[in-house]
């Protein structure tokens, strides 16, 4: 771009006035401004951190958290192993074993024989929840994610499924049941990881 | 008689730098509680609650033995000597301003002299004096860090200083035209038979406060560490306790700077209505006297820092500006004004 191009604008910084160019007046407004923060922290407990081991944030309800695999009612995993959550993974984290479905499952033709997820790896993105077709895994609002070891961190069926039923209560399936009507945050809840 | 003299005044002098420390210490509690209110958060409130002591009362306790603990790296590449020298400065520079404050009633009749050096003349230049000699810390620690940005922190907080140190110095000369003298005891005397310097002086106040923050290295100034840019500048190179002693040395800055605030401006010892006179001396006025005093200096301190958790860092040509175009003239405004106020008040009151 040109210097005296037409289309550029130029912008100035705005004149200050004479009480501005003595600073003391907008000093003033800004002491007065944390000087509200301090005492209102001090005083009327206005803070917005909590003290956290003993009192549990609670996420809003569209934080994306540690991931868990959805059962249906007769407690069997919703996934029908068709891998475009994993193909739809930007950090390539799911690994997902199919095997034929067992003749006593007529409604699908493959089940996940093994469901891997590194929850190391994973960014949180929630793309594997936008691109299953069969609304079987879900981010949940869990988020004290903590492990000893790397192995610890990749998560496989059992315990995606337990994610599940820890969460089950607290955070309704998104798609298939009505969202309850008081509160959709979710609830502190213990953490799977153990 | 010299014996004990000498005796009284080794005993006053541990018993500040004892005390200061010791307060230094709690400062840096309060800082990182006034830091947490003024962001919405709750601050330290865990150490010591084992010992079912409130409020972190232990954390400065934690604090130190954190910073005498840690390994304490000298870089290869360093100027030794002068590396390990700096510290020292700093902090000696800061402790020896503290010789002729004074911490309360001062004078012949009084039951204790509240004052390392009692009633020096020239107890004000030796303060002045002695405050800018701390650069020479921050100047060493930058210089032998060999380090590009320590340097740049170094020579910032020596173009820093020497700008500030004019209005710094000007400000408080109308104050001691008033007064007469720079004994920081008459200044107070005068103040309890007149009024208090901030109400005589407003623009001088102003302007010392201002320039007492530039010589402190506190934010809005705080240039020669901007985190940001020059990665904690002149103490970049500094770990563990050489590290802890710069910190230090900043905050007894702090209590220098806000005890002469308080003396100069803020009347000293001198509340009205309560009838205390330079030569009350009982017991009673005694406390009072040295209640009131640090009283006072808690309350500067509490608002230097509320003013660092307001004011974002000026920029460095910013800062120039200030000082050399703005406060030199108004301080020179404000001295030559006092001088002919008072030699015409003088010349045709009495």
């Amino acid at each position: 771009m040109r210097v005296d191009d037409p289309q550029l604008k130029k912008i100035e910084p705005p004149k200050m006035t004479l009480a501005d160019r003595f600073f003391l007046p907008q000093v003033a407004a800004g002491l007065v401004v944390t000087g509200k923060h301090i005492f209102g922290v001090a005083f009327q407990d206005t803070a917005i951190t909590v003290e956290y081991p003993e009192v549990q944030h609670v996420p809003s309800p569209v934080y994306r958290g540690v991931h868990r695999l959805n059962k249906d009612e007769e407690g069997r995993p919703k996934c029908v192993a068709c891998m475009l959550c994993a193909t739809a993974c930007p950090a390539h984290c799911i690994d997902i074993v199919g095997a034929t479905a067992p003749a006593s499952w007529p409604d699908r033709e493959k089940y996940p024989e093994s469901f891997v997820i590194d929850e190391l790896r994973c960014i949180y993105c929630g793309m594997c929840e936008e691109a299953c077709p069969v609304e079987a895994i879900e981010l949940t609002g869990l988020y004290d994610l903590t492990g000893l070891s790397r192995e610890e961190m990749i998560f496989d069926k059992t315990k995606l499924l337990s994610v599940f039923d820890v969460t089950r209560d607290a955070e309704p399936m998104r798609f298939t049941t009505p969202p309850p009507e008081a509160s959709s945050a979710t609830q502190a809840l213990e953490s799977p990881v153990s | 008689m010299t014996l004990w003299v000498l005796i009284g005044i080794v005993i006053k002098i541990l018993m500040i730098v004892g005390i200061t420390q010791g307060t230094v210490a709690y400062l840096i509690l309060v800082e990182r509680k006034i830091a947490a209110y003024a962001q919405d958060r709750i601050g330290p409130n865990r150490c010591g609650a084992q010992f079912g002591l409130p409020a972190a009362l232990l954390q400065p306790l934690a604090d130190g033995a954190k910073m005498l603990l840690k390994e304490d790296v000298v870089p290869k590449y360093v100027t030794k000597p002068l590396y390990i020298l700096a510290p020292w400065i700093a902090i000696v520079t800061a402790m020896i301003g503290f010789a002729v404050v004074p911490f309360g009633p001062v004078g012949p009749n009084q039951l204790i002299d509240f004052q390392i050096a009692p009633n020096v003349d020239m107890g004000l230049l030796y303060v002045l004096a002695v405050g800018s000699l701390a650069v020479y810390g921050v100047i060493l620690a930058g210089w032998a860090s060999n380090n590009k940005y320590a340097f740049i922190g170094g020579l910032r907080s020596s173009a820093q200083l020497i700008s500030y140190e004019l209005p710094l110095g000007m400000s408080i000369l109308g104050m001691l035209l008033l007064a007469g003298s720079l004994d920081m005891n008459q200044v107070i005397a005068w103040q309890s038979q007149n009024a208090w310097g901030v109400l005589v002086q407003p623009l001088g106040f102003i302007l010392f406060f201002t320039s007492a923050f530039a010589e402190t290295n506190r934010l809005p100034f705080d240039l020669p560490e901007s985190e940001q840019e020059l990665v904690g500048g002149f103490h970049t190179e500094y770990s563990a306790m050489k590290f802890g002693m710069f910190f230090l040395g900043e905050y007894l800055h702090i209590i220098t700077v806000s005890f002469i605030t308080v003396i100069l401006f803020w009347g000293g010892w001198h509340l009205p209505f309560l009838g205390l006179t330079p030569e009350s001396s009982g017991l009673i006025d005694t406390l009072l006297k040295v209640g009131i005093i640090t009283g006072k200096v808690f309350l500067a301190i509490l608002f230097i820092m509320w003013i660092r958790w307001t004011l974002p860092r000026f920029r460095y040509d910013q800062l120039m500006d200030l000082a050399w175009k703005s406060m030199i003239p108004l301080a020179l405004i404000n001295l030559v004004a006092t001088a002919g106020i008072v030699q015409l008040v003088r010349t045709y009151w009495n």
